[in-house]
């Protein structure tokens, strides 16, 4: 039910991500899906990839500090408004969201997010009838 | 002016033989009341009917920091607590500070060593001194406190810091003379400058300044920007605090108050004393003290001695500005730091303790600490707000290990440099000697 994201500690040195992204480019792992949360002096860079494993182990290898997190991913449809449905439903359950990151594709929009209680979330999906993306499908892109 | 000419003129011959008497009073003082110094003699086969006059000095065991930390808080003292009266504190090694102990005879010693360093630095009963060293545990403001109140001056106790009450102070009260580290000095001359106020306005013409090491050019600076004479004192709260040495106004050399504090220079390898006007490590024997009386504290100090006459007119041997350590003890605002202190604060922090880097600076005079903590998987967490509260968390165990405010910045692993032998923890970017 729920996806691996991998978090990478980064200071905010010029060509910390490049290293990072080509480490990944070249042994042919995909990234589906990044986002940088940031202060003046460091980052956390958090990937949703083709393959989290193996992606940890080669970073590790690199000497960065990962760590693979627990998220959630569900889409909705392409129309507006759609989005605020869904983060209406989030809020009127009490789940907070602690970050969280969205994109379009080309029939559906995709949220990745991550709440203190995924086990509350999941049943919340579910009652509601949310689409959830499986780590299966997402890998895949 | 010399507060003290039977002591401070002796012939060399005199001050040899009085200190020669002091000694052998003082092994046996240690002897019969300090379990250290007994087992230590006991080892080295020494007895106290073995130390007959200064001849005899080499042959007693040193002491080091170490041995007072081992002992902490209270184990070196040679007298009971019923008789000591004051307990004042410094930095340790690692976790604990090193105490001393003063007896009121003690105090009394301290207030009459520190009335000759302020006469020494030509500070009488006229002048108005701003004591701007920290009150408490250290010994820098109390220790100059009790010597100007003893040749008669006027004592303002302001402490450290609030450079605008400082200024105003040295306005308002018309200060003559300053106490306070040298770098603070040069803090201070910048602040009149930004507050526009101009140095002719007031009414100093002296500073003693201590409490870390200071080049000739930072002295020179002092001189043109306060207008004042700057003269370098030196101590350390384990001999007595200040009072230990002091510049005259002849600015070559620090008299050392050498009837109460007998010194030797000694190779910090071999252990050797070494001859006269030989550069070497600075080791005290304090002869009257009775609280904590040490055998040969060796202070790390890297110094030479000069007993040829001065033309003060005083024959106590002199020093020269220290001009660095033999371990890796940092002063940064005036505060003695090791790294292992910090260290020690990571190590509690986790079971395998990060790698980090210690950065000295100094910028617009002042100090700056700041450093850098390798974040390692064990530490890393997938939320900002977690990683600033541990960067809050090692910034405030180490402020309040370490007594000075620190900046922490969490860096990649591996981005620390390694060494291949004794491990680099410290970059001073300050260039102070």
């Amino acid at each position: 039910m729920t996806i691996k994201q991998l978090s990478i500690f980064l200071e905010n040195k010029s060509g910390r991500l490049t290293e990072v992204l080509e480490t990944l480019g070249l042994e042919k792992i995909n990234v589906v899906a990044l986002t940088i949360a940031d202060t003046s002096e460091y980052g956390i860079l958090r990937l949703i990839v083709s393959d989290p494993e193996k992606a940890r182990v080669l970073l590790k290898e690199k000497g960065f500090s990962v760590n693979l997190t627990e998220v959630l991913s569900i889409t909705t449809p392409i129309e507006a408004g759609s989005f605020a449905k869904a983060l209406r439903i989030f809020s009127d359950e009490n789940i907070s969201i602690e970050y969280m990151y969205a994109f379009s594709l080309e029939k559906k929009a995709m949220i990745v997010l991550r709440t203190e209680d995924t086990e509350k979330a999941i049943v919340a999906i579910q009652k509601h009838k949310m689409e959830l993306v499986k780590g299966s499908d997402l890998y895949e892109f | 002016m010399i507060w003290n000419k039977s002591r401070e003129c002796l012939s060399r011959d005199e001050m040899r033989s009085l200190q020669g008497a002091a000694l052998s009073e003082l092994v046996e003082r240690v002897y019969y009341n300090v379990p250290f110094y007994r087992e230590k003699m006991q080892q080295a086969g020494l007895h106290p009917d073995d130390i007959k006059g200064m001849d005899d000095l080499h042959r007693l065991p040193f002491t080091t920091k170490q041995d007072l930390r081992d002992n902490y808080p209270f184990g070196l003292f040679a007298t009971p607590m019923s008789e000591i009266i004051r307990l004042h504190a410094s930095s340790g090694t690692t976790g604990k500070p090193t105490v001393v102990g003063y007896t009121r005879k003690d105090l009394n010693t301290w207030s009459e060593v520190v009335a000759r360093t302020m006469t020494c630095a030509g500070i009488g009963k006229k002048d108005i001194i701003q004591i701007a060293y920290g009150y408490g545990l250290f010994t820098g403001g109390l220790g100059i406190h009790y010597g100007s109140e003893k040749i008669g001056a006027v004592v303002i106790p302001v402490s450290g810091g609030n450079t605008k009450r400082q200024l105003q102070l040295l306005q308002d009260f018309g200060s003559t003379a300053i106490a306070c580290t040298p770098s603070y000095a040069l803090f201070l001359a910048e602040a009149i400058e930004e507050f526009g106020m101009k140095p002719e306005d007031l009414h100093l013409r002296i500073g003693i300044f201590g409490a870390e090491p200071w080049t000739e050019n930072m002295r020179k600076e002092i001189e043109s920007k306060l207008r004042i004479k700057a003269i370098d004192i030196y101590g350390l709260s384990e001999v007595i605090g200040p009072g230990v040495a002091s510049e005259c106004m002849e600015q070559s050399g620090l008299h050392i108050n050498e009837d109460h504090f007998i010194p030797e220079i000694i190779d910090p390898v071999s252990l050797e004393v070494l001859p006269q006007g030989a550069k070497g490590e600075l080791v005290f024997t304090t002869v009257s003290k009775e609280g904590l009386p040490l055998v040969r504290y060796r202070t790390r100090d890297l110094t030479r001695l000069d007993s040829s006459p001065c033309a003060c007119g005083r024959t106590l041997v002199r020093m020269e500005k220290c001009t660095g350590r033999s371990d890796d003890m940092l002063i940064i605002r005036g505060v003695n730091l090791f790294p292992s202190q910090i260290e020690s604060v990571l190590l509690e922090m986790s079971e395998t303790k990060p790698h980090y880097m210690i950065i000295v600076d100094r910028k617009n005079n002042l100090d700056s600490l700041q450093v850098e903590v390798e974040v390692e998987e064990q530490f890393f967490m997938d939320k900002i707000s977690q990683l600033q509260a541990l960067r809050q968390k090692i910034q405030s165990n180490l402020e309040s290990a370490l007594g000075l405010s620190v900046d922490v910045k969490l860096v990649e692993p591996k981005t620390i440099q390694r060494s291949e032998g004794k491990a680099v923890r410290v970059i001073d970017n300050r260039k102070i000697v």
